[in-house]
């Protein structure tokens, strides 16, 4: 579903060279020190950065020089990721209609989409009143209602506390298999990938250091995971 | 919440005192005037106008300077190129221009023998008319636009970048961007940068008197001076004062309800990375508010140096004794505005009375120079010549002036040390003359000569106070330019200008920069 042929961007002092494939309804989970050029990739794959060389592909199609809103995929931040001054509805309903004109099909599909992710009830609050989890929760309801094929997570559940996260991770993985959604996901956690995902990279110095499917990985370890261990 | 730990209780005692002697130097002038008020004859008309005019010019100077600014923010804040950073530095240069010289600047671009008109003139258009409330305006917008221009910035660049990320994922279009992201920003940030230009623009003195005056341009401030200096009526000027401090308190009231925190001016030189304003359009407009911003700021600068270059080394000897008097009365403004503030500052980190503290601090916005200036007068006049004490006077009150930016700038400073280091210092015995200077100054390097710096600069430029004391022959640079200007000596007035504005950058380049050297933090 997503192929990176021979990408590589530098700036400063800094190289991000990578190949990878991502099958359709795969999940990679990407690891790495801060500064190791995870989070660099995504920018890369979602168009906020122009690589130097290289191909990307999705679904086949080379969308290397597409514009941002052109690429089918959602991506989730480790924050900023709500408009603080808009209610929970609003701000899901953004996936659809950036200019908020809701008829009654599209608030009803936006409701759905809340309910699907346990926050029914909660439409009408602003994300001053909800909860870390919840706010997720608004987020990755906007990321479903969007139903593109890919999506890229960028620590999003970083910053929740431990039992919050491993139900985050176990809501995506649910909808992950619902929806049948290819993902990306950076993380500082080696946890994160074992619970969500199905390969991880590990990323060092801007290059995958090393690459595989996470149970083969996590249970004959080469040296460069150890100490994710 | 638990009280930190105070390693000397000397500074708080000069804290103390500190405090009550700027309150008293404001209040004890201030009762004066309050005294000597002659509220039984009440306000003429020519004065309603002048309170009129006031508030008038004030809302039309901050609105102008808000409105421009939007769209230069805007476009600082989504373009990268090259000088950005220094446009950006430049737009904090107008806060230690002196007044007078700036309109030297603005006449040369603006006035009837400037470029602009030479244009109109050309084309057949009727000339520009800069003096009158036009002129006012348009010193008032050429100083404040900056200001707002930086204000409204910070706003832009505070939004998360992952939040323009985000934008671009969900397919926003230029107005779905301003919907969602810029309004909801500049409600937040306009009418607090709106409110301040308009304070500032109220106790406008030296562009009024430079540019506007007569009936239908005369600014409160500018009709104090006219009361006591032309007609010597001390009743009427202090009525007049106590209307001024009215309008500030009232004009301050509104700044500290409107306005959000940390309008610090720090973190603008990244520019945000924007998805939608790529097309040749946008960047085309863009680039031209950018150039016009940087023209409108530019052109009466250059022209002050082009115009001055030639006259500088035949000014008249009398100048040059007045850049040496306003090179010590700089300096010791410098010295006693940050010899109030430190002390102050001490006690203002630490919590206590903070508040109080905080609004003694600043008292000097809210009560003009002016009227402290004319209190003194009436405070010293039984005592000896007010004229011979002109230069302590001007000093005095432009340190107090300069007292809240001062404060400003030292204050987080001292927090840090504080938070970092008193403990420390508490454990090793350090207090007093050791904490001093052990801990505090060496942190305080930089806020002291920025503080230095701008309470220099601002004494440097100062065409306030000292306009009713100094006698002829005696007044500082500013005055004495202002005199020249008045006799049409325009070669000269060019030349004072020059120099005057060397002088004011100089001595903020100079404290700046040794804060800076070997500064610990």
């Amino acid at each position: 579903m997503l192929r990176l042929e021979g990408i590589s961007l530098g700036f400063d002092d800094f190289t991000l060279a990578v190949d990878l494939d991502v099958p359709k309804g795969g999940r990679l989970a990407v690891l790495g020190a801060s500064g190791s050029g995870k989070t660099t990739l995504l920018s890369v794959i979602a168009g906020f950065l122009a690589p130097d060389r290289g191909r990307i592909l999705m679904d086949g199609a080379d969308v290397t020089g597409a514009p941002v809103p052109d690429r089918p995929l959602s991506i989730l931040f480790q924050e900023g990721n709500l408009f603080p001054h808009l209610s929970a509805l609003d701000n899901v309903a953004l996936g659809l209609r950036p200019d908020l004109r809701l008829d009654e099909e599209t608030r009803s599909r936006v409701e759905e989409a809340l309910v699907q992710v346990g926050l029914a009830g909660v439409s009408s609050r602003r994300p001053g009143g909800l909860s870390g989890g919840q706010r997720s929760r608004v987020a990755l309801a906007r990321m479903l209602l969007r139903n593109k094929p890919l999506a890229l997570l960028d620590e999003p559940f970083a910053a929740l506390d431990p039992g919050l996260r491993a139900e985050m991770m176990a809501l995506v993985a649910d909808l992950c298999e619902v929806t049948g959604l290819t993902l990306v996901m950076v993380s500082h956690d080696l946890r994160d990938a074992e619970r969500l995902c199905d390969a991880l990279i590990l990323m060092r110095d801007g290059h995958i250091v090393t690459r595989g499917a996470v149970t083969e990985l996590t249970q004959n370890p080469p040296d460069t995971l150890k100490p994710w261990l | 919440m638990a009280r930190r730990a105070v390693p000397i209780s000397i500074a708080t005692g000069a804290g103390v005192a500190v405090a009550a002697l700027v309150l008293a130097v404001i209040a004890l002038p201030l009762g004066a005037v309050l005294l000597r008020a002659d509220a039984g004859s009440g306000l003429g008309p020519a004065d309603w106008a002048a309170v009129r005019f006031t508030i008038w010019q004030a809302l039309l100077s901050a609105a102008l300077s808000v409105g421009l600014a939007i769209p230069v923010a805007r476009a600082l804040a989504r373009r990268d190129f090259a000088g950005r950073r220094a446009l950006i530095a430049l737009m904090g240069a107008p806060f230690i221009l002196p007044v007078i010289v700036a309109v030297l600047g603005l006449l040369a671009v603006f006035g009837r023998q400037g470029g602009i008109s030479a244009v109109l003139r050309f084309l057949g258009l009727p000339e520009l008319e800069i003096y009158g409330w036009q002129g006012v305006v348009l010193a008032h917008v050429f100083f404040n636009l900056p200001l707002a221009v930086r204000l409204i910035l910070q706003g832009w660049l505070a939004i998360p970048a992952e939040r323009f990320r985000l934008a671009a994922t969900l397919g926003f279009t230029s107005r779905d961007i301003a919907r969602h992201m810029e309004r909801p920003m500049l409600r937040n940030v306009a009418p607090g940068a709106f409110l301040v230009i308009f304070l500032i623009s109220t106790t406008s003195f030296a562009v009024a008197l430079t540019l506007g005056g007569g009936p239908r341009a005369t600014t409160v401030e500018l009709a104090i001076y006219q009361a006591f200096l032309f007609e010597f009526d001390l009743g009427r000027a202090a009525l007049l004062g106590l209307v001024q401090v009215g309008i500030c308190v009232v004009a301050g009231a509104f700044v500290i309800w409107g306005t959000k925190p940390n309008l610090a001016g720090t973190g603008l030189d990244q520019p945000v990375r924007r998805w939608d304003a790529r097309g040749p359009g946008a960047r085309l407009l863009d680039g031209a508010l950018i150039l016009a911003a940087a023209a409108f700021l530019l052109l009466p600068i250059m022209a002050v140096v082009t115009r001055g270059a030639g006259a500088i080394t035949g000014l008249p000897p009398g100048i040059w004794m007045a850049a040496l008097r306003s090179i010590l009365l700089s300096l010791a403004t410098a010295i006693l505005s940050v010899g109030l503030a430190l002390p102050m500052a001490i006690l203002i980190a630490r919590g206590r009375a903070r508040g109080l503290l905080e609004v003694i601090g600043a008292l000097s916005i809210a009560v003009s120079p002016l009227v402290i200036g004319i209190g003194l007068f009436l405070i010293l006049r039984p005592v000896t010549s007010p004229t011979n004490a002109a230069l302590p006077i001007t000093g005095l009150v432009n340190a107090l002036a300069a007292l809240p930016f001062v404060l400003r700038a030292l204050v987080p400073g001292v927090e840090q040390a504080e938070a970092g280091y008193s403990r420390l210092a508490l454990s090793l015995g350090l207090s007093g003359p050791q904490y001093l200077r052990h801990v505090l100054l060496p942190r305080l390097r930089r806020p002291l000569g920025f503080g230095a710096g701008l309470a220099a600069a601002l004494a440097m430029g100062d065409l306030g106070v000292v306009t009713l004391f100094a006698a002829p022959g005696q007044g500082t640079l500013p005055l004495e330019m202002y005199r020249l200007m008045g006799a049409y000596r325009t070669d000269d007035a060019a030349g004072a200008a020059l120099l005057l504005l060397i002088l004011s950058l100089g001595v903020f380049w100079i404290f700046d920069r040794g804060g800076r050297v070997n500064a610990a933090t």
